[in-house]
């Protein structure tokens, strides 16, 4: 059967899926649109959770990331599970107590101001949407290359998809659907990871096979690839290179990001109690790991596989002939990819043979040099074609292509639901129901988020298809902002009895103002080209990069929040009252009755 | 029930949390980045110690601590009276 056709049964059917359950799981109340009607088992919650959290980014991007960094990339392995134990100790349990629906309503009602809420509303509305754009380029991208249609009709298709399990169902539709999808991502990832891994080291769990021996050769897998790569004048695999500071404070930022992030945190709502939550905090580690553990033998494992296709006979011997690329049948998927501009190569010296070696390293120069190379012929290897080319590249079975197509949109589509219905949530039930209308009735506040969730998704759908140049470095953006303004704030308002409205305000202005300064200095005013003074590559004081500043930026604002709190006046005792009740579980499952 | 069974309580949970994040820190930036070199002795498939916490060994000890935390809260909630 023709491979498009396989895609297209592939994807279809999960879509399928998604809508059926669509349809199965409407919301009819506020409490189910927000919160899912709280009835959510925490096993359930934690793989819907694991599916909204893992995006484009770790299903596409993070085994790239790896493969052509080795060990200082390691960070994002950390960062990204990490903050995985500041939610489950610091905040899920005491959030699911307050037992209300959005974390700013926390905010807002612990530091007894609106402004307060305001602020946490602007970062989560700010973050939410820099981090769907991702998501829906990516969900374009996965069309454009599996389904042969444009991008902009691929976008087109996704959107309807979220728009029909989104607004009609809300949490409890994009619950359900995060669990189908998880399902699905999960597979996708793991099966070629499997498949390669037997043909690698002959060990069937790629996360055990990475510290296995390469079957070809006898040695430890790690030590081949060690080898072959600095023969070659690139950087060790295993090798710590990056500075050790920014090292510590970007894994510290992505962890302390991680768990700052609305669209996650709401997700802990949806449990029946306390201890649920807990333990649905668990389930969700254990399900992001699932693929957390393997996507580092994804990625050592495909720089292996792709640097020997390009030395078939060892790096001392002859590199893989041009005749060769274009007529074997192993070097098919390098033909494909070059034809969406991701992947090319070209022989600069014109002996017709393709030499891939790292020509910024002066040895290595003098080595090609000698050999009459005339610099590094693959001219262009995008790192995120890595995933989606694997299967292919490993000589697959089709039908694993068109699984990896449906798990890359299960990754990218299941993300942006959460994303809008953290958006949409904001929307109806802080800013309407909380600031302009708070008399709305239960069925117009229910409508009112509904609209907002359509507003949402074509405000999103309009961002992924006229993505602004700055899209790629808004990540470091929502991070940054979930870092240094939300965590601190919520993890203040659970664990002091002193931190009052005017500290938490002052906090969170100060860590979002210094934390956006700061990487505005560094990629330019609103990430408009060219207005930066300063470079990640030679930051201000030649020390922190704006990427790995969130953590700093939430110190800021816990140093902030101590001292103004400590000259105004002490917290109001009914705020203490109601620190003191979130910080004892009976009575979360009563209070979900109140709503 | 009483302040003081209620602090007792909330003591007895920043204890755990303290010890936690002090594991969390050190498999992650300990022995991960920080200590890595201290670890470079003892070899495990190709590579050293500290590059397989920095790439596994870190997320298993996440998910050690987060279960071990909710079995010990659950039952702290229990022994306290405080659990629904």
């Amino acid at each position: 059967m023709d491979q498009f056709v396989i895609n297209l049964l592939f994807v279809g059917a999960s879509f399928a899926l998604y809508i059926g359950i669509a349809i199965w799981a409407r919301a009819g109340s506020t409490s189910e649109f927000y919160a899912a009607g709280r009835g959510v088992h925490p096993v359930t919650n934690g793989m819907a959770t694991a599916a909204d959290w893992m995006s484009a980014a770790s299903f596409i991007s993070m085994a790239g990331l790896i493969a052509f960094v080795g060990y200082d990339n390691s960070t994002f392995l950390m960062g990204w599970t990490g903050g995985y134990v500041l939610l489950a100790l610091l905040l899920a349990p005491y959030l699911r107590k307050f037992g209300k629906f959005t974390v700013s309503e926390f905010i807002g009602d612990r530091f007894y101001s609106s402004t307060a809420r305001l602020v946490a509303v602007i970062c989560l509305i700010v973050a939410s949407t820099t981090y769907v754009i991702g998501q829906m380029t990516g969900v374009g991208v996965a069309f454009g290359r599996f389904l042969e249609v444009s991008n902009t009709a691929g976008l087109l298709i996704g959107a309807c998809v979220v728009f029909a399990y989104a607004v009609f169902g809300g949490m409890k539709g994009v619950t359900y659907t995060q669990v189908a999808q998880y399902c699905v991502l999960i597979l996708a990832y793991t099966i070629p990871a499997v498949f390669i891994s037997l043909q690698l080291t002959g060990n069937p769990i790629p996360g055990l096979g990475l510290f296995g021996d390469h079957a070809a050769s006898g040695e430890p897998l790690l030590a081949k690839l060690d080898q072959i790569v600095t023969e070659l004048g690139f950087a060790e695999y295993t090798a710590h290179n990056a500075d050790t500071l920014n090292m510590v404070l970007f894994t510290l930022s992505l962890m302390i990001g991680t768990a700052g992030l609305p669209h996650v945190i709401m997700r802990f709502f949806t449990v029946p109690k306390v201890a649920d939550a807990r333990w649905s905090a668990g389930w969700t580690l254990v399900f992001i790991a699932l693929l957390y553990l393997t996507a580092p033998a994804v990625g050592g494992m495909a720089r292996l596989n792709i640097t020997e296709m390009f030395w078939p006979n060892g790096t001392q011997e002859a590199a893989v002939s041009v005749e060769t690329i274009e007529n074997d049948a192993d070097y098919n998927w390098m033909l494909t990819w070059q034809k969406t501009g991701l992947l090319d190569w070209e022989d600069k010296n014109g002996d017709s043979l393709i030499q891939y070696y790292n020509d910024k390293n002066p040895e290595m120069q003098e080595k090609a040099a000698e050999a009459g190379w005339t610099g590094n012929e693959l001219t262009k290897f995008n790192r995120d074609i890595l995933v989606l080319a694997n299967p292919e590249i490993a000589n697959l079975p089709s039908w694993v292509i068109g699984l990896v197509a449906a798990g890359g949109l299960a990754a990218a589509l299941s993300t942006a639901a959460g994303l809008l219905l953290a958006i949409s949530s904001a929307v109806s039930h802080d800013l309407i129901k909380g600031q302009l209308n708070p008399r709305i009735s239960e069925k117009g506040e229910l409508l009112s988020a509904r609209i907002a969730m359509a507003v949402a998704i074509v405000v999103a759908t309009y961002l992924g298809l006229n993505p602004p140049g700055f899209a790629a470095q808004t990540v470091a953006l929502a991070f940054g902002l979930a870092a240094a303004s939300i965590f601190p704030a919520l993890m203040m308002g659970i664990f002091s009895k002193k931190i009052n409205n005017h500290g938490a305000v002052a906090g969170m202005l100060a860590g979002l103002l210094v934390t956006l300064l700061y990487i505005f200095l560094h990629k330019g005013w609103f990430f408009i080209p060219g207005t930066n003074s300063f470079s990640d590559a030679d930051p201000l004081l030649g020390t922190i990069k704006s990427t790995s500043f969130g953590a700093i930026g939430a110190a800021i604002n816990f140093a902030v929040a101590y001292v103004v709190s400590n000259m105004t006046k002490p917290l109001p005792k009914e705020i203490i009252e109601l620190v003191e009740s979130v910080r004892i579980p009976r009575g979360a499952g009563a209070a979900q009755d109140g709503h | 029930m009483s302040d003081d069974k209620d602090n007792a309580y909330w003591s007895a949970n920043l204890r755990i949390i303290a010890w936690s994040l002090v594991i969390w820190a050190l498999v992650s930036f300990g022995f991960g980045i920080l200590l890595r070199p201290l670890l470079s002795g003892i070899a495990v498939g190709g590579t050293d110690l500290g590059f397989w916490f920095a790439q596994q060994g870190s997320i298993l000890v996440f998910l050690a601590l987060i279960f071990n935390y909710a079995w010990r809260m659950n039952k702290l909630d229990h022994e306290h009276g405080v659990d629904e």
